[in-house]
């Protein structure tokens, strides 16, 4: 089990215990934390699972795939360390990550 | 001519039709609502079907869930250009708009005019959006029969649209028109000819070079004329491509919300222990708009070309070969779905549904439509007990624009 903790917009905190093997976004979705969407269930085609990782995890995280790129790319509320959860495997690396969840989902 | 070789297909049974004979783009299919059989048939023999002959020439279909999604993933090998809809354009009158472009050109419109439906912005509108709703929900007759499309369907998102664009507000009704002629050719009575289709959408051309001309010269503003009018991307459009994107935002905001508004209606007439279910839990409203969309599925299909042969669930796909997504199918695929050709207002994962496609091109308006379709039946939830349908909805001949035409209703307050 790897501990992820998601900051909502307000900045109300869910830590929770996701397994290895599973996404970011999944272990959201399975844990009840709300503001992902995930329309497309985990296809990276909708970008509805958008989040913003924690800066100091973005070296361990790394960046995104050119089909995740390419759906980031059209949200205007990108930023520098946004990625799609879905397209971020749970590893034993990540234990601890952080992420902050955006203000409105597009 | 094509009719003369291909048999109707509502005359014939769709469990035992030859595969190939399968044509489901005939127009009869969709107006006598016939069409769901012969796609079950398809999803589970031929889920990637040719159709060798067709009114709209060959084409294939596509018809399960997984594999609609492949192909809206690869818009590398699928592209959206020339269009998006089976009918090829007309050779000398092109539409130029972002729908119908790949990348980069595709990005940069669309990045232009986004921020005008994006949920930031939205919150700002919904204010405006509601009180629209009250206002046309309490000048309904109560008790007596009338046209719930036309009263109600229509005139909300006309409204929406005149707000949107910032448009003369008692000239509202033009976008309807434009709306309906810009998708209806001559076969469905909407115009009597291409000419005078193409005169209309010229005054359409004009109207919005007269408003374009207006805001191009004062501060930007959050309408999406003047969005156009600014941004870099868009600022130098010809006139053509100017007419394609306009039609775009009318048509993508106008035939798809209003149809959404009225299949509600239907569903929850059809489906009395969900209505049920609606009354004594207003809270299942988000959840529920997201069923009805997927129920009506607004847009029954989106048209590719292939660029690039491919082989496409065990079919080969050659370069130039016409692929119809059929969203109306996909969003009945018992291998994505659970209890497919059920409305089930509280159902799970709701929102996965494809009526609003995936990928690049994926419905830049949804928040919006979500948004109208919430605030109205929050509304409506207040007012009345039922929204009798009186009588069978009609439905449009057309097998892009899903929905109807007319639908006789009596309402019941609380
Ligand atoms: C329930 C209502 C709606 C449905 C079902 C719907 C459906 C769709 C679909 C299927 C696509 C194309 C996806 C593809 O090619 O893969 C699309 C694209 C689009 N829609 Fe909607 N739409 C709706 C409402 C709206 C509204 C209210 C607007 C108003 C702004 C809008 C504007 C657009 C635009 C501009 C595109 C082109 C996006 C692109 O190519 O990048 N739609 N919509
Ligand atoms: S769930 Fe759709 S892109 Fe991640």
């Amino acid at each position: 089990m790897v501990k992820i903790t998601y900051i909502e917009h307000d900045g109300t905190q869910h830590q929770i215990d996701a397994e290895v093997g599973t996404t970011v976004m999944n272990a959201a979705l399975d844990n009840l934390v709300p503001g992902i969407d995930a329309d497309c269930g985990g296809e990276c085609s909708c970008a509805t699972c958008h989040v913003m990782v924690d800066k100091t995890w973005m070296p361990k995280v790394g960046s995104p795939s050119d089909a995740e790129e390419s759906m980031l790319d059209l949200n205007p509320e990108r930023v520098e360390n946004s990625r799609l959860s879905c397209q971020i495997p749970v590893t034993d690396e990540l234990d601890g990550l952080v992420v902050n969840l955006p203000e409105f989902q597009f | 001519m094509a009719e003369a070789t291909t048999p109707l297909m509502v005359d014939l049974d769709p469990a035992t039709v030859p595969l190939e004979d399968i044509d489901v783009s005939q127009r009869e299919l969709w107006s006598q609502n016939k069409k769901y059989p012969f796609f079950k048939r398809l999803r589970d023999e031929a889920p990637v079907h040719y159709c060798k002959d067709s009114e709209f020439g060959p084409y294939w279909s596509v018809t399960r869930f997984e594999d609609i999604m492949e192909v809206e993933q690869n818009w590398q090998s699928f592209s959206s250009d020339p269009t998006i809809v089976i009918q090829d354009p007309e050779e000398d009158f092109e539409l130029p708009m972002f729908i119908a472009m790949d990348p980069p050109k595709h990005d940069e419109q669309r990045k232009t005019v986004q921020g005008v439906v994006a949920p930031r912005n939205l919150q700002n509108l919904e204010g405006t959006i509601r009180s629209r709703v009250q206002t046309i929900l309490d000048d309904l007759p109560v008790g007596e029969q009338f046209n719930w499309v036309d009263r109600v369907s229509i005139e909300l998102t006309t409204q929406m649209l005149a707000t949107l664009f910032d448009f003369p507000f008692e000239d509202r009704r033009k976008l309807t028109r434009w709306s309906d002629v810009a998708t209806g050719g001559p076969e469905t009575g909407i115009v009597e000819s291409e000419e005078q289709r193409r005169e209309e959408l010229y005054e359409c051309l004009e109207y919005f070079t007269r408003l374009w001309q207006e805001r191009e010269g004062t501060e930007e503003g959050i309408d999406l004329i003047s969005m156009l009018a600014h941004g870099d991307a868009t600022k130098n459009m010809d006139p053509q491509e100017y007419l394609g994107n306009l039609v775009l935002l009318i048509v993508g905001g106008n035939d798809t919300t209003r149809n959404s508004i009225t299949g509600g209606v239907i569903a929850l007439n059809e489906n009395p222990g969900e209505y049920a279910k609606l009354r004594n839990n207003p809270k299942v409203i988000p959840n529920m708009v997201s069923e009805i969309i997927r129920w009506v599925t607004p847009l029954a299909h989106m048209r590719r070309t292939a660029v690039k042969d491919y082989v496409l669930n065990g079919q080969q796909i050659k370069a130039g070969d016409k692929l119809v997504m059929w969203y109306a199918s996909g969003n009945r695929d018992e291998r994505a779905i659970d209890r497919p050709d059920e409305f089930i207002i509280d159902r799970a994962r709701a929102r996965q549904h494809l009526s609003f496609g995936f990928g690049i091109h994926r419905c830049m308006g949804n928040r919006l439509a979500e948004m109208q379709l919430r605030i109205l039946w929050e509304e409506i939830q207040k007012r009345f007990h039922k929204i009798e349908m009186v009588g069978e909805p009609e439905r449009i001949p057309s097998n892009f624009v899903h929905g109807f035409s007319d639908l006789q209703v009596v309402l019941h307050p609380h």
